[in-house]
């Protein structure tokens, strides 16, 4: 039985053209970018070159606007924490609460020090209100960072019209697009947002690569001191082989755009209405008409997501939940609940998360497997009556809440 | 992914009695939604003896929480009620070969689940008294709940105090942030706590200790065990347990058992468990190992 893996959003396989572009800056390569023997000349193009296609893949208008970091954490770090630093007059912050603990658990340790922290909320489907938004901006705002896709529904944020919004008020804007980046076409060039943060690991380069952008003439301060790699803007000698690595990813994910947009697409829709036409009580999550093409999230009634994953793990199917479970704390996931998904469902979250790599055939394994599962959790769930194959219609409400 | 044992793997893809119970005659609902837990115990109690017959279960929660739910059915059977009475939730993880210890929590839901039932069985109300909060040391599985409680109760102050009281914080460290925050949340709200709920000071003051009814020792004793069971959660978290042996005036023997026993933070629990004692009963007492019992006679 061959593994299926739907958990791209957590994380993706390097694509074997990635490793085979890297291998040599283990080996050969091994130069330090900034010697000037050739050693370390070679590597020094090798990065200039990767810049590039990092830049094409995100339409930046200049290659220094890119700044290699290690990672999606760091990005997002940097760029608030710069904001605040250059800006020292400002001490507002605006972001939403469907954000990545990369900026959630960071505005929280930031309103401990006395920094203001507006988090904007979602409706039902995860959207913003604009309205809400405009309504909060003022000249005390350091920075207004809003996720371009949420990682557990896929849901796109309209960050384009906010970077616009907020500059018409003067206010920098960062976006994390991790979950955005390769998956839906993005020209910075043509959009006002100041700063966006990338993950490599995300589209098929490895872990601990990443990317900060930073728009040219936009206020900066460093996180770190130290030497002057990427124009001190992110000291430390570089990570050649993962930037040549993220460089070769950027390509490739230009080159599949729109396969992702139409192929992943096609099966990330066969995936969820196989499923919800077989599994009563189960609906999707997030805003359907604007998300991701390759994420399905997925909440099945009165079962809970662990018990989900470890029977499809057991099939060889790799997906992952919203669940409180899986991630050692109790509640649910925070974005299941600002989009005010009911407990009962919250807890059975699936996300099911696609690449380029997946296939039909393993789609329609996923379809056939999935509604069993529920079933036989179901049957064994409190909450739920077998014999009518519907919620128990005496609601079960134990001792205590 | 967790790290379960394969016995917890294996009552979770073939859990023993599930499903309703059409007979039964005692049923215990616990847990909540909101956590994620849910739980229904089913028994069917034999009338005249008490043994427990037959029993089945329905979970709602995680891997665990259903090979706990198996396991407990497959434990009780065939138990009087009594017997059962005394299944610890240390019993149902050890049954399973462990537990990882964010998930402790659900052999505590299928202890609860069967005092419930019990009571339903026997007409009586049955009242969940734990709470749970946010794992927060994660070497000694101490959440944030119990943390919070030891603090207010005991009007804690340090992080070290807590280590003594919990062992929380008394591994690796990481924790030591989280712990400092609860102790500035429960502290903050103590002093913000409305002034008129401050005892006049004065005459009744001074007059308390007398309107403290003497016990009884009969009273004494009761109370101490009281106290002693109101510890015995805290060390079954950690594999260990505590027992009373015997009440000798001042000195209060016990045996230690399992983890606790030779545990490098032997004497500081002893420490603290005396602490209490002396705090909740209003006098001083020694809290004493049963082999020094021996000696005293
Ligand atoms: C939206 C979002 N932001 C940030 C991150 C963190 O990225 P990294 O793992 O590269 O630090 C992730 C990945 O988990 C993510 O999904």
């Amino acid at each position: 039985m061959t593994p299926i893996y739907l958990d791209n959003n957590a994380t993706t396989p390097c694509d074997p053209a990635v490793v085979a572009a890297m291998l040599p800056y283990f080996t050969e390569q091994f130069g330090n970018a900034s010697s000037i023997h050739s050693f370390g000349n070679q590597v020094g193009l090798g990065i200039k070159a990767a810049r590039q296609q990092i830049q094409a893949l995100l339409g930046a208008e200049h290659d220094s606007e890119i700044i290699f970091t290690s990672g999606g954490t760091e990005s997002d770090n940097t760029a608030i924490l710069s904001a605040l630093k250059a800006f020292p007059e400002r001490n507002q912050i605006i972001t939403t609460v469907v954000e990545h603990p990369a900026i959630l658990a960071l505005c929280e340790r930031l309103e401990k020090e006395g920094f203001v922290v507006h988090k904007l909320r979602v409706d039902g489907r995860g959207r913003l209100d604009l309205d809400e938004y405009r309504a909060l901006l003022n000249d005390r705002v350091a920075i207004v960072s809003a996720m371009w896709a949420n990682n557990e529904t896929g849901t796109i944020f309209p960050v384009e019209e906010m970077a616009e919004i907020a500059h018409a008020h003067g206010i920098l804007f960062h976006t994390d697009a991790v979950q955005a980046v390769g998956k839906i076409p993005v020209d910075l060039k043509r959009s006002q947002i100041d700063m966006l943060s990338l993950s490599g690991h995300k589209l098929h380069a490895p872990k601990g690569i990443g990317v900060l952008y930073l728009r040219r003439g936009t206020r900066f301060r460093n996180l770190m001191r130290g030497g002057q790699q990427e124009r001190g803007r992110r000291p430390g000698t570089e990570n050649s082989p993962g930037i040549i690595g993220l460089g070769k990813a950027a390509e490739l994910a230009m080159q599949h755009i729109d396969t992702e947009n139409s192929d992943v697409r096609y099966l990330r829709d066969k995936l969820e209405r196989g499923i919800l036409a077989k599994v009563p009580r189960a609906y999707p999550t997030g805003d359907l008409n604007n998300r991701l093409p390759n994420t399905s999230s997925i909440a099945f009634e009165f079962v809970e997501g662990e018990g989900i994953l470890l029977l499809l793990n057991k099939l060889g199917i790799a997906a992952s939940s919203g669940s409180a479970c899986t991630s050692g704390s109790l509640e649910p996931s925070h974005v299941m609940r600002a989009m005010g998904i009911p407990y009962t469902a919250a807890h059975g979250t699936i996300r099911f998360s696609l690449s380029r790599y997946n296939t039909l055939e393993e789609v329609e394994r996923v379809i056939a497997a999935v509604p069993p599962i529920i079933e036989q959790l179901r049957k064994i769930s409190p909450y739920w009556n077998e014999a009518t194959n519907a919620p128990a219609e005496k609601a079960f409400a134990p001792a205590y809440a | 992914m967790w790290d379960y044992t394969e016995k917890v793997k294996e009552h979770f893809f073939n859990p023993r009695n599930a499903g309703p119970l059409a007979d039964a005659n005692a049923i215990g609902d616990v847990g909540s939604i909101q956590c994620g837990d849910a739980l229904r115990l089913m028994l069917k109690v034999e009338p005249t003896t008490e043994v427990i017959l037959d029993a089945s279960f329905q979970t709602f929660g995680c891997g665990s929480a259903i090979a706990s739910s198996s396991a407990l059915t497959e434990i009780v059977k065939g138990k009087t009620l009594d017997e059962a009475l005394k299944i610890s939730n240390q019993d149902i993880a050890a049954f399973l070969d462990g537990l990882p210890p964010e998930k402790m929590h659900c052999s505590v839901m299928g202890r609860e689940a069967l005092q419930a039932a019990i009571a339903n069985y026997r007409g009586e109300s049955w009242k969940d008294d734990h709470e749970e909060g946010q794992m927060v040391c994660k070497c000694y599985a101490v959440d944030s709940a119990l943390i919070k409680d030891v603090v207010q109760s005991n009007g804690l102050t340090s992080v070290e105090q807590v280590t003594h009281y919990t062992k929380a914080g008394g591994a690796c460290c990481s924790c030591h942030e989280q712990i400092e925050e609860i102790l500035v949340e429960v502290n903050t709200a103590r002093c913000e706590a409305p002034a008129i709920e401050k005892k006049e000071p004065g005459p009744v003051a001074e007059a308390e200790p007398a309107s403290k009814p003497k016990l009884t020792n009969l009273q004494r004793m009761r109370k101490i065990e009281e106290i002693i069971e109101s510890i015995r959660p805290m060390l079954l978290r950690d594999h260990g347990d505590i027992e009373i042996v015997d009440i000798v005036g001042k000195n209060i023997y016990v045996n230690l058992k399992g983890a606790c026993m030779g545990c490098a933070l032997e004497a500081a629990t002893l420490g603290s468990i005396q602490q209490k004692l002396f705090e909740d009963l209003g006098e001083y007492v020694r809290l004493l190992p049963a082999s020094q019992l021996e000696m005293a006679r």
